[in-house]
């Protein structure tokens, strides 16, 4: 009964901060997103959406003419017939003419997105339970991204913090990825315990974190932002816990950031890289490297 | 002597013989009327507890920020309640029709295996008070969504190994099911019914008894090798050991696929009873009727990989799923088309069944188009894992799936009680039924295409409009469905004598209105005509 009471409270709390203003479009709709990709996904959203739109003006238009014409109420005498070849010949040839007019953007589209090739940044993105790893491809940078602390005090069953006072509440976290804008990015997704699936709406994609295997997918985003998102596949208690935030940024606010990342670890590496007893294999790996290069 | 012997043979050859007295009535009775009626209450007592189990999410959705769960017990509850409706509410509802009704529409006089009839059910009993024990072992209840997904179910504590013997025993259960539905259909039709005279419930039933047939032992293998991989060291799904976690879904999806067709093809044809009743008409092409329901069923078996297509397939693999999963919706347009035509120049009235009837007629189709929408590979990995595959599969199981029982319900509970039900009630739980489940579902489209993914127990502010109109919307309609266990019970009690015909549009829709109101315990031990 106490648990109720907190819920009604908490409801009559939320009634009252919210702004009247009820969904704006954005809340009922696909987002656009930044990427070709997402763009093209948006566009065969609105298609197949106005496409059923019509169908089901059509087919609801007929069930209502029916329903309210053909009563017995107003004296309605049933016919007798039992089937129309023509009619079903029509109604079943009309669907594959669509469908096929449906599946030939879909098809080109779904080509575009499995070409990965000419990629100019590699990001390795590894689910945990229940945060995020990102690793800059042979750059030698790599970080765990979790949820904000804010946003985490605020989740907790009755924290007494009102969602609403938290900025970007459960879509905030500590370390985002950063990309540069304009740049076709390639990432590789994998897991570490059990399965995530890495997703940002306004890229246009999401896939699934596989543990002990690698999957790919690619967006070039057009406009710097912070574009945000969350784990899509059930993970564990935490699940609804792991957003992804992506900051993309121009090439050179960008190249100053990863060298600022590589300058941080080659300062918290340097204390570790003295240590004489590890020299020698490192070199040993580099000479291997070297002979397997040749 | 030979007087008690004289009575013995009439005993034996008579139908005035009644049921067993008490509680010995239900456990060893072997009627396919009786075993039918517990079925439906069992399903009944299911719905109403998945519901339970489903309000607890939506209480908990109904502002944002952790009002009243921890979250691991929230992923239990969509699990759980995912499981219950799926296999506890849906499926035994549609077996219990099946057992009142297929020997009834047949002119048979049981079930053609009496005995396994008796023992699928109570097995039913069995797997269920696994599953709710599941919920109290250390470690809680299982929590990682219906469809069981590797690695993460490996994680469950004890309340593993009860879930999976829970689905054995309900698939052995739906099997044992099947093959007395199958047995009965092909051998005890009576004479002069041949298979293009069936009704259509009849029809689609014994499709989907073979779809059970085929898949549930898929699942049970699928759900045994997750056993095997907790406990006995196998890595059949973990690559660590040579496996692979895909590998479970695809095996799954092979039987889930199927699974959702298991639940609407019996809807179908509920529908496909009532609709022409309640027109006065005959059902518009029959033929057609019953070859797209075969069509469903043959292409539900190559599309399951549409359930995945964010694990990462080739891109032919992504393909062929697309385009096969399109396919689909041409048989279903048929059914559609053709339930339409049924209603063209017909006489239509507006009795209870009815309107349930045309409630799914609608609502069905809006889950279609969404199904649809979902196909398209490329959007789909937006929808994918969000609340708009919640609205999707919602929309099919509840007003799709669930009305239509209730429609079934409605129709023939007069023939099963002797009694018509309280019609004004009815209709007020219909109204009440219709407004509330869009209020409940028709949002999470608008949730799900905002980036709201699905199985989470809190959700960022942006998201919290709707989810407070979804979590109003579950609460009316979950409180409308006691409603419909008052009427359902009232009519069981007593009430305006039935006719045997019961419905004036019923005069040549089935053998079952020839039969008198209550069907008698023992109905046509001599084979009935059809012309």
């Amino acid at each position: 009964m106490k648990m109720v009471k907190r819920a009604f409270v908490a409801a009559l709390a939320w009634v009252g901060a919210s702004s009247p203003a009820m969904a704006a479009w954005s809340d009922l709709n696909l987002r656009v997103g930044v990427t070709e990709l997402s763009r093209e996904i948006y566009g065969l959203h609105m298609l197949i959406l106005w496409v059923c739109v019509a169908i089901a003006a059509a087919v609801f238009g007929v069930m209502i003419y029916s329903i309210a014409t053909f009563r017995k109420s107003k004296g309605a005498v049933p016919a007798t017939f039992e089937h129309n070849t023509k009619a079903e010949i029509v109604w079943t040839v009309i669907p594959v003419i669509i469908l096929v007019a449906m599946a030939v953007p879909a098809a080109k589209t779904l080509v575009k997105i499995d070409d990965t090739r000419g990629s100019e940044l590699t990001v390795k993105v590894t689910g945990y339970q229940w945060k995020w790893q990102y690793e800059y491809v042979d750059q030698g940078v790599s970080f765990f991204s979790t949820l904000a602390r804010t946003s985490d005090e605020a989740r907790q069953l009755d924290s007494g913090i009102a969602p609403g006072s938290v900025e970007n509440y459960l879509l905030e976290v500590d370390n985002p990825l950063v990309v540069p804008v304009g740049r076709k990015v390639r990432v590789l997704i994998t897991a570490n315990d059990v399965i995530h699936a890495w997703w940002v709406p306004d890229f246009g994609m999401k896939k699934d974190a596989i543990p002990g295997f690698i999957n790919e997918m690619w967006f070039r985003a057009d406009e710097p932002g912070t574009y945000r998102g969350q784990c899509a596949e059930l993970c564990g208690r935490d699940h609804g816990f792991m957003p992804v935030v992506v900051e993309v940024m121009p090439q050179a606010e960008f190249d100053a950031w990863l060298e600022a990342q590589k300058a941080a670890r080659q300062a918290a590496a340097a204390p570790a890289a003295q240590t004489a007893a590890l020299a020698p294999k490192v070199d040993q790996v580099a000479t291997l490297r070297v002979a397997n290069a040749e | 002597m030979s007087l008690t012997q004289t009575h013995g043979h009439a005993a034996d050859h008579h139908d005035d013989h009644g049921p067993a007295k008490g509680i010995a009535r239900w456990l060893t009775t072997t009627n396919h009327k009786d075993i039918g009626t517990m079925y439906l209450v069992f399903s009944l007592v299911m719905f109403l507890l998945g519901g339970a189990m489903a309000l607890v999410i939506r209480a908990e959705l109904f502002v944002p920020g952790m009002q009243l769960v921890d979250p691991g017990f929230f992923n239990t509850m969509t699990t759980v309640h995912a499981l219950i409706m799926v296999f506890g509410a849906v499926m035994p509802a549609t077996v219990g029709l099946a057992n009142w009704m297929i020997p009834l529409q047949v002119g048979a006089p049981d079930m053609a295996l009496p005995r396994m009839n008796n023992f699928s059910f109570w097995l039913l009993v069995a797997a269920f008070s696994l599953l709710i024990l599941s919920l109290f072992m250390p470690g809680g209840g299982p929590a990682a969504g219906w469809t069981l997904y590797p690695p993460l179910v490996l994680q469950t504590g004890d309340a593993l190994p009860l879930a999976i013997f829970a689905i054995h025993l309900a698939g052995a259960s739906s099997i044992m099911g099947a093959i007395n539905i199958i047995v009965t259909i092909m051998n005890m039709r009576t004479p002069g019914m041949t298979l293009l005279k069936m009704p259509l419930f009849v029809w689609t039933w014994l499709i989907t008894a073979y779809l059970l047939i085929a898949v549930m032992p898929v699942f049970a293998g699928a759900v045994t090798m997750l056993l095997t991989d907790h406990f006995f060291g196998t890595t059949f799904f973990a690559a660590a050991g040579g496996g692979d976690p895909v590998l479970y879904q695809h095996i799954f999806w092979f039987f889930g696929h199927p699974e959702v067709y298991i639940m609407i093809l019996p809807a179908f044809g509920i529908v496909s009873e009532i609709i022409p009743t309640f027109s006065r008409k005959p059902l518009f092409g029959y033929d057609a009727m019953v070859y797209a329901t075969a069509s469903i069923a043959f292409l539900s078996f190559i599309v399951w990989a549409h359930h995945m297509f964010t694990v990462g397939m080739p891109l032919a693999g992504t393909m062929f799923f697309m385009l096969s999963t399109m396919l689909i919706a041409v048989p279903t347009g048929v059914k559609v088309f053709n339930w339409t035509a049924t209603m063209w120049r017909g006489s239509l009235t507006f009795e209870t069944p009815m309107l349930f009837a045309l409630a799914f007629l609608f609502l069905f189709t809006i889950g279609g188009f969404s199904g649809l929408m979902m196909a398209i590979a490329p959007v789909d990995f937006q929808y994918h894992d969000t609340y708009f595959i919640v609205a999707h599969f919602h929309y099919v199981l509840v007003p799709g799936a669930v009305f239509a029982i209730m429609a079934g319900v409605y129709f023939w509970l007069p023939k099963w009680t002797g009694h018509m039900y309280d019609e004004r009630l009815a209709k007020f739980h219909f109204w009440m039924s219709a407004i509330f489940v869009n209020v409940l579902f028709f949002p999470q489209h608008f949730l799900g295409l905002a980036g709201m993914p699905r199985r989470i127990p809190d959700y960022s502010t942006q998201f919290a409009d709707w989810n407070m109109v979804s979590s109003i919307g579950a609460f009316g309609f979950g409180l409308s469905q006691l409603l419909f266990v008052y009427i359902v019970w009232q009519c069981a009690r007593g009430g305006q004598k039935a006719s045997a015909e019961v419905w004036d549009g019923a005069r040549v829709q089935g053998l079952e209105w020839t039969v008198p109101s209550p069907a008698p315990y023992h109905t046509f031990d001599e084979a009935p005509v059809v012309k």
